[in-house]
């Protein structure tokens, strides 16, 4: 099984990032990314972006966009090529065929995320150091590295599901689109529109809790989130269902 | 293999209101190649679903290489290789990345894959273009890519759907060899749909023909065009009226006539006498030159069982 999920991901990443050996515009707009998150960003920010708990927020939203950008591609787009069918006539497993475009997805987002955190590092050092070595406090890395994960889990199943209803590639990323917005704004807005005894209970309930409570606390939440969407996601791939829509 | 590669039982498949596949019952013994003939939407790529387990039937049932499509469906995709009505290559990656990743699929090592990438890519005239993006190519190197594709993993029965179209008549007629030579020499099963029905007659020691679903005929080409319980007699010379077809369509041994030009063709029952229905022509001022025994082209064959089907 891990074999194939491996192979699934092998050709999604294959496909994501190369056309025989050449650059895509993919891949530059990649480096584009990488150079914004990984050099601009921290050189403009300074010091506080390897130290302040606040970065990890940032992070946190980084490999959703990443995410959704490829996933889409992932069921949608093999209907619309044609390639769909093929891919259901080998033998690999349903689940194998699934986890495989997840890892691929995950592996795309969060290597990504990773690169620009360490070019990041990089940076900081090489324009702030004088000589001190600047480094992320590992509680922090830890947590960002954790949040990562989760979030670009969290992005792949909504995108798996959502790819796996729609009936090409545009339609999938529209919704997902939406999908996403609404992730954003509605804790956003809706925070807003709690009475204000709420939102002030909830402000000093923040301010006065341990800022490793809450973490764990919204890391429980992802997870819960993940595993339920996974187990959605593998409840709705079948092949025959497949094969109909 | 002991026993058929293919079996089906009252297999059926209704989506919604259409009934795509009614009750198709047939054996398909192993390392033969079967063609499956119908016009489009007949049927064809729903029953080839169906036997790859992709779809699951309304009602009966269906064994491939021994396994039940149902619930053996993951059996019968490891031993199968297909090609079907799109190529479903990879466009963006190479000839020879798609080959590597069936081949991974498949479980073939590293040196498997290599040695039998090379001896397929060669063999179908791509080995130098192996590098190139498939999304450039023509549509018959696809199609050739698509049988290497469905050929690595030395499957036991392959499916193809359409094989030759697209390709040139000599990249066609060098697959029909292959095919021929990997049911003969190699025992391969080969399950194929095409509307050639010439290549059809060549290639397969059995046919089947399929309309709306309902398989109207099965047997060798052989036997579809000599119509199974009938003969066909065709008397060539002048002067066929038509009383002298009416007389004949009420004898009890005819079962059809037509009359062509100068071409006069008899159904007949297996075991009718044809001296007097020649005695019978002669006797109505006709001037017969010769009377010989004939048979159906299997493309004449199909159309009648269309037309038949569609009466």
């Amino acid at each position: 099984m891990i074999d194939d999920i491996l192979t699934v991901a092998w050709k999604e990443w294959k496909e994501l990032f190369l056309q025989r050996g050449t650059v895509r515009g993919g891949t530059l707009g990649l480096l584009f990314f990488i150079g914004v998150f990984g050099i601009f960003l921290p050189w403009q920010v300074g010091p506080v972006w390897v130290e302040s708990p606040l970065v990890l927020l940032y992070w946190a939203w980084v490999p959703l966009f990443l995410v959704t950008s490829v996933i889409a591609d992932s069921f949608a787009g093999e209907r619309d090529r044609h390639t769909l069918e093929m891919l259901l006539a080998s033998r690999l497993p349903d689940r194998a065929i699934l986890l495989g475009k997840i890892a691929a997805a995950v592996g795309y987002g969060s290597g990504i995320t990773l690169v620009s955190l360490l070019l990041g590092v990089l940076t900081v050092n090489v324009a702030f150091g004088r000589g001190e070595l600047l480094l992320y406090p590992l509680t922090l890395f830890v947590s960002i590295i954790a949040v990562d994960l989760l979030t670009a889990t969290l992005a792949a199943c909504v995108g798996v599901i959502v790819s796996l209803r729609a009936s090409t590639v545009r339609e999938a990323q529209q919704t997902l689109s939406i999908a996403i917005m609404l992730l954003l704004f509605v804790p956003l807005f809706g925070g807003q529109a709690l009475p204000d005894e709420w939102k002030s209970s909830l402000l000093s309930f923040l301010s006065t809790s341990d800022p490793s409570l809450i973490l764990l606390f919204a890391v429980a939440v992802l997870v819960i989130a993940d595993l339920t969407l996974l187990w959605f996601a593998m409840a709705r791939f079948r092949r025959a269902r497949l094969m109909l829509d | 293999m002991i026993g058929p590669a293919i079996r089906t039982e009252n297999l059926t498949k209704d989506f919604k209101t259409v009934r795509a596949v009614d009750a198709l019952s047939m054996e398909i013994p192993a390392g033969t190649i079967f063609g499956f003939l119908g016009p489009n939407g007949a049927g064809k790529t729903t029953t080839i679903r169906l036997l790859l387990g992709l779809l699951e039937p309304t009602q009966g049932r269906a064994e491939v290489l021994g396994f039940d499509t149902l619930h053996e469906a993951d059996e019968i995709r490891a031993r199968t290789g297909a090609l079907l009505e799109h190529p479903g290559l990879y466009e963006r990656l190479s000839a020879e990345d798609n080959l590597e990743f069936f081949g991974r699929v498949y479980h073939l090592s590293a040196s498997e894959r290599q040695a039998r990438i090379k001896e397929l890519l060669v063999h179908l005239g791509l080995w130098e273009r192996r590098t190139e993006v498939v999304g450039n190519w023509s549509r018959g190197m696809k199609q050739k890519l698509g049988i290497a594709r469905a050929l690595l993993h030395r499957p036991s029965l392959v499916f193809f759907d359409e094989p030759t179209a697209g390709l040139d008549p000599v990249a066609a007629a060098a697959l029909r060899e292959d095919l021929a030579s990997l049911a003969s020499k190699e025992g391969v099963t080969v399950f194929l749909t095409t509307h050639n029905l010439s290549e059809a007659e060549r290639l397969c020691s059995n046919v089947g023909v399929i309309r709306q679903g309902r398989l109207l005929s099965i047997g060798s080409p052989e036997e579809l065009r000599t119509g199974k319980g009938r003969q066909r007699i065709e008397v060539l010379g002048r002067g066929f009226s038509d009383r002298v077809l009416v007389m004949l369509r009420q004898r009890p041994e005819v079962l059809s006539t037509s009359a062509q030009d100068n071409r006069l063709i008899l159904e007949l029952k297996e075991d009718a006498d044809t001296a007097p229905l020649v005695s019978l022509v002669v006797g109505s001022g006709a001037q017969v030159e010769e009377v010989r025994k004939s048979k159906a082209s299997l493309e004449e064959v199909f159309l009648k069982l269309m037309e038949e089907e569609k009466q």
